[in-house]
C-alpha cells in the first residue's frame, strides 16, 4: 500500500506526464513550418472530366510551389481514384482525413458523389470543394443546414446557372442569326439534370422558345435512334441538351443519321479538347456551354492556363481543369488569409473569397442565399461560355465572340434564318 | 413508317448481336470454354480501330482490319495466358477446371477493361462509318452504314457456315464439339483444333467490336455489358448451338428495338431479360440447345 506522500509524488508525476503529452500533442497539431500542406484530390482518372480535375490541380500546385508555396510551406497533392463510384469516393475521403491528414479535399464531377461526400465533410470538419458537380442540391443542403454542411463549397456552376447561361447565350448569340422558336429538351437522367431541366423549362419560354417536349433518357442508353426519331417527328427548331455522362454516342449517331435538328445546350464531353477526335469529326456544328474554354478570354488568366495545360498534357483542358486550377488557388489564398489550416477558420476565409481566376471572378453566395457556397453567376462574376465545334476547333460564340467568328451548322440541319 | 424503321434498325442490331454471339457459342460448343473476357475483346478491337483511324489517319477499312487483328491477338492472349495454363494445371482439380476458366477469363476481362480505360479513358470511341451517308428505304432515312453492318455480319456468318460444313477443318470442329475424346483417339491434335477455334473466335469478336464502334460506339465501361449480352443470347439460343444463337440474337434484337421505339429506350433490355428468365424456366437447354 502506498503512503500519502508517495501517492502525491505519483499524482504529480502523472500530471506532469499528462501535461508533457498534452504539450507534445499540441506541438504535433501545430504544423511544422516546413511540413507540406496536403490537399486530397478525388476523381476518376480514366474519365476525361476526372483527369481534368487532377491535371488542373497539379498545374496549380506546381505554380504555387514555384512561387514559394504558402508562407514557405509547399502544397502537396494526395490523389485518389474513385472509379466514379460513391463508395470508393467515401473511402478515399475517410482515408484522406484520417490517414493522410489532408487539410481539404477537392474533387468529383459527379453530383451523386459530391452529395455522398458532403456528409463526410460535415462529420470530419474538412473543407470539401467540388469542381465539377452541378446539382443545385449541393448548395441547397448547405443553405438548409449551414452549421452542419458549411464545409462544402461548390466551385462549379450550379445546374440552374448552367441553364440560365444556355438561355442567355441562345438569346444573345444565336437568335439574332437564326429563327429559334421551338425546342425539345433532351437530357440524361441524373441528379444534376433535374434542376437543369426545371430551369430550361422556365428560361426557354422567357426567350421566346416554346418547349415542345422534354425527353429524359437513361445514361446507359447506347442507341439514340428511337429518341432522335421521336424528336424529329415533333419538328423543333433545336434540341437543347443536358448531357455529360453520354456525349460521344448521341453526337455520332446524330451526325450519321443526319438528324435535321441542331443540338445546342450543355454537352459535358463536348467541352473536352479531344471531342473532335473521339467523334471522328461528327461534332461539327455542336454547340455547348462550358465554364471556360480555349480561346475564351474570360480573364487575363484563361489563355495562359490553356497554353500551360497544352504544354504539359498535350490536349486543351476540359472544363473541370479550369475550375480545379482556380479552386487550388482559392484554397491557397484562404489558407494564407486564415493564417491556419484549421477547418472553421478556413471555411470563414473561403467565404470571403474574391479571386479572379481562369473562369471569371470567383465569389461564393452567402449563408442567406438559396445557393449558399455556390459560385456567383452573372456578368460580374462567372457566366460560362458558349462554344461551337468547327473544323476540329472549339470556336467561342458567347459571351465575347471574335469579330470574324461565323456560326454554322451542318448542311443536313434545317435551321432557318430569322 | 415506324414499322419500317423498327424492321431496319432491328435487323442491323440483331445481325451485330448474332455475329458477337456466334463466336462465343462456338467457343463453348467446341472447347467448353465460356469466355467472360468476350466484351473486353470486342472493346480492344473497337479502340484499336479508333486509334489507327485517328492517330495514324488510316482509312476506315484499314482501321477495321487493324481492329480485327487486335481482336485475334486478344483472343490468343486469353487462350495462352489464361485458359490453357488453367486447363493444363495439375493443381486445378479436373472437376473444377471449368469454374477456374470462368473465373480466370472474368478477371482477365476486368484487367483488359481497366488497361483500356487507363490508356484511352472510358469515354466511348467511335470509328468513322465504312460507307458514310444516308439513303431512303420505305420513306425512312437510314444510314448506309447500318446496311453495310448487316451485310458484313451475314457475309461473315455465311463464311463461317461454309467453313464448318464444307471444309475438312470444319468437320473436325464439329467432331470436336460432339466427341473430343474420339477425335483424339483418331489421331487429331486437340490443341490445334482449339487454336483454330480461338482464331475464328478472335476474328468474329474483332469484326463485331469494330462494327459496333462504327454504329453505336464502344467504351471500356461497356465490356461487362457486352459479355452479358452475348451470354444471354447464347443461353437463350441454347449453349453451343450456332443456329440457336442466331435465332436468339434476332429475338433479342427485335424485342429490344420494339421496346425502345414503342415504350422507351430506358427499358430496352428489360423484356429480353424477362424472356431469358422464362426460357430458363420452361426450356433450360434454350431454344435450340442440345442438352
Amino acid at each position: 500500500m502506498l503512503d500519502r506522500s508517495r501517492m502525491a509524488v505519483h499524482a504529480r508525476n502523472g500530471l506532469l506526464s499528462a501535461a508533457a503529452m498534452a504539450c507534445f500533442l499540441a506541438g504535433a497539431a501545430q504544423a511544422d513550418p516546413k511540413e507540406p500542406i496536403k490537399i486530397g484530390i478525388i476523381s476518376e482518372e480514366s474519365a476525361i472530366p476526372g483527369a481534368g480535375i487532377s491535371k488542373g490541380a497539379r498545374l496549380a500546385v506546381d505554380a504555387i510551389n514555384a512561387a514559394g508555396g504558402i508562407d514557405g510551406r509547399k502544397l502537396e497533392i494526395v490523389q485518389y481514384d474513385d472509379h466514379s463510384q460513391a463508395a470508393d469516393a467515401v473511402r478515399a475521403f475517410q482515408r484522406a482525413v484520417s490517414q493522410d491528414k489532408v487539410v481539404a479535399v477537392i474533387g468529383t464531377y459527379i453530383s451523386e458523389i459530391a452529395l455522398a461526400l458532403q456528409p463526410w465533410a460535415a462529420r470530419s470538419h474538412v473543407p470539401f470543394i467540388t469542381t465539377g458537380a452541378a446539382s443545385n442540391e449541393i448548395s441547397k443542403h448547405i443553405h438548409d443546414d449551414y452549421d452542419k454542411n458549411k464545409y462544402t463549397f461548390h466551385e462549379f456552376m450550379a445546374s440552374r446557372f448552367i441553364a440560365d447561361s444556355v438561355c442567355d447565350s441562345i438569346k444573345q448569340a444565336l437568335q439574332p442569326h437564326y429563327s429559334i422558336k421551338t425546342a425539345v429538351v433532351f437530357s440524361e437522367d441524373a441528379a444534376w439534370t433535374a434542376p437543369l431541366d426545371a430551369e430550361y423549362l422556365e428560361c426557354l419560354p422567357k426567350i421566346g422558345v416554346k418547349v415542345l417536349d422534354h425527353v429524359r433518357f437513361s445514361a446507359d442508353t447506347g442507341d439514340f435512334t428511337p429518341l432522335f426519331n421521336k424528336i424529329e417527328g415533333q419538328k423543333p427548331d433545336v434540341i437543347v441538351t443536358g448531357i455529360s455522362h453520354v456525349g460521344v454516342q448521341p453526337t455520332v449517331q446524330w451526325a450519321q443519321q443526319q438528324v435535321p435538328v441542331p443540338m445546342m445546350g450543355y454537352s459535358g464531353q463536348a467541352t473536352s479538347g479531344t471531342f473532335w477526335n473521339d467523334t471522328n469529326g461528327a461534332a461539327a456544328g455542336i454547340v455547348t456551354f462550358s465554364v471556360a474554354a480555349a480561346g475564351a478570354e474570360l480573364t487575363a488568366k484563361t489563355q495562359p492556363f490553356v497554353n500551360d495545360y497544352i504544354k504539359h498534357f498535350g490536349d486543351a483542358p476540359v472544363l473541370t481543369g479550369f475550375t480545379t486550377y482556380d479552386a487550388v488557388f482559392v484554397l491557397a489564398e484562404a489558407i494564407k488569409r486564415a493564417g491556419s489550416t484549421d477547418a472553421d477558420q478556413l471555411v470563414a476565409a473561403l467565404e470571403k473569397t474574391d479571386y479572379v481566376g481562369t473562369v471569371g471572378r470567383v465569389q461564393f453566395y452567402g449563408r442567406n442565399n438559396d445557393f449558399t457556397h455556390a459560385m456567383k453567376y452573372g456578368p460580374e462574376f462567372v457566366t460560362g461560355t458558349m462554344l461551337q465545334w468547327q473544323n476540329g476547333k472549339q470556336v467561342i460564340l458567347w459571351p465575347r465572340a471574335a469579330s470574324q467568328t461565323k456560326i454554322g451548322f451542318p448542311a443536313f440541319t434545317h435551321l432557318q434564318r430569322p | 413508317m415506324l414499322t419500317v424503321q423498327i424492321l431496319i434498325d432491328g435487323f442491323a442490331i440483331s445481325a451485330l448481336y448474332g455475329l458477337g454471339a456466334v463466336g462465343f457459342t462456338l467457343m463453348f460448343g467446341v472447347c467448353g470454354v465460356l469466355n467472360l473476357a468476350h466484351g473486353a475483346t470486342m472493346v480492344v478491337a473497337a479502340v484499336t480501330a479508333w486509334v489507327v483511324a485517328g492517330q495514324y489517319a488510316a482509312n476506315p477499312w484499314v482501321a477495321a482490319v487493324a481492329g480485327t487483328a487486335a481482336g485475334v491477338l486478344t483472343a490468343f492472349a486469353t487462350y495462352f495466358l489464361v485458359v490453357r495454363p488453367i486447363q493444363r494445371s495439375s493443381s486445378v482439380p479436373a472437376a473444377e477446371r471449368e469454374i477456374f476458366v470462368l473465373t480466370g477469363t472474368l478477371l482477365w476481362g476486368v484487367m483488359i477493361q481497366e488497361a483500356v480505360a487507363y490508356f484511352y479513358t472510358d469515354n466511348p470511341k467511335t470509328v468513322r462509318p465504312l460507307i458514310a451517308g444516308v439513303m431512303q428505304i420505305g420513306g425512312v432515312r437510314t444510314p448506309i452504314n447500318e446496311l453495310v453492318i448487316a451485310v458484313i455480319c451475314w457475309a461473315v456468318i455465311g463464311l463461317l457456315w461454309l467453313l464448318v460444313n464444307r471444309s475438312k477443318a470444319g468437320k473436325v470442329l464439329l467432331a470436336a464439339s460432339i466427341n473430343p475424346r474420339a477425335l483424339s483417339i483418331l489421331g487429331f491434335e486437340l490443341s490445334r483444333v482449339y487454336l483454330l477455334v480461338w482464331t475464328i473466335y478472335g476474328v468474329l469478336a474483332g469484326i463485331a467490336g469494330v462494327l459496333l464502334a462504327t454504329f453505336l460506339g464502344a467504351s471500356s465501361a461497356q465490356s461487362s455489358q457486352l459479355t452479358a449480352s452475348a451470354f444471354s443470347i447464347v443461353v437463350l439460343g441454347g449453349l453451343g448451338s450456332v443456329y440457336g444463337s442466331l435465332l436468339a440474337a434476332y429475338a433479342v434484337g427485335y424485342l429490344e428495338t420494339l421496346t425502345a421505339y414503342l415504350i422507351s429506350p430506358t427499358y430496352r433490355t428489360v423484356p429480353a431479360l424477362v424472356l431469358l428468365v422464362l426460357v430458363v424456366y420452361v426450356r433450360p437447354h434454350g431454344l435450340l440447345g442440345r442438352r
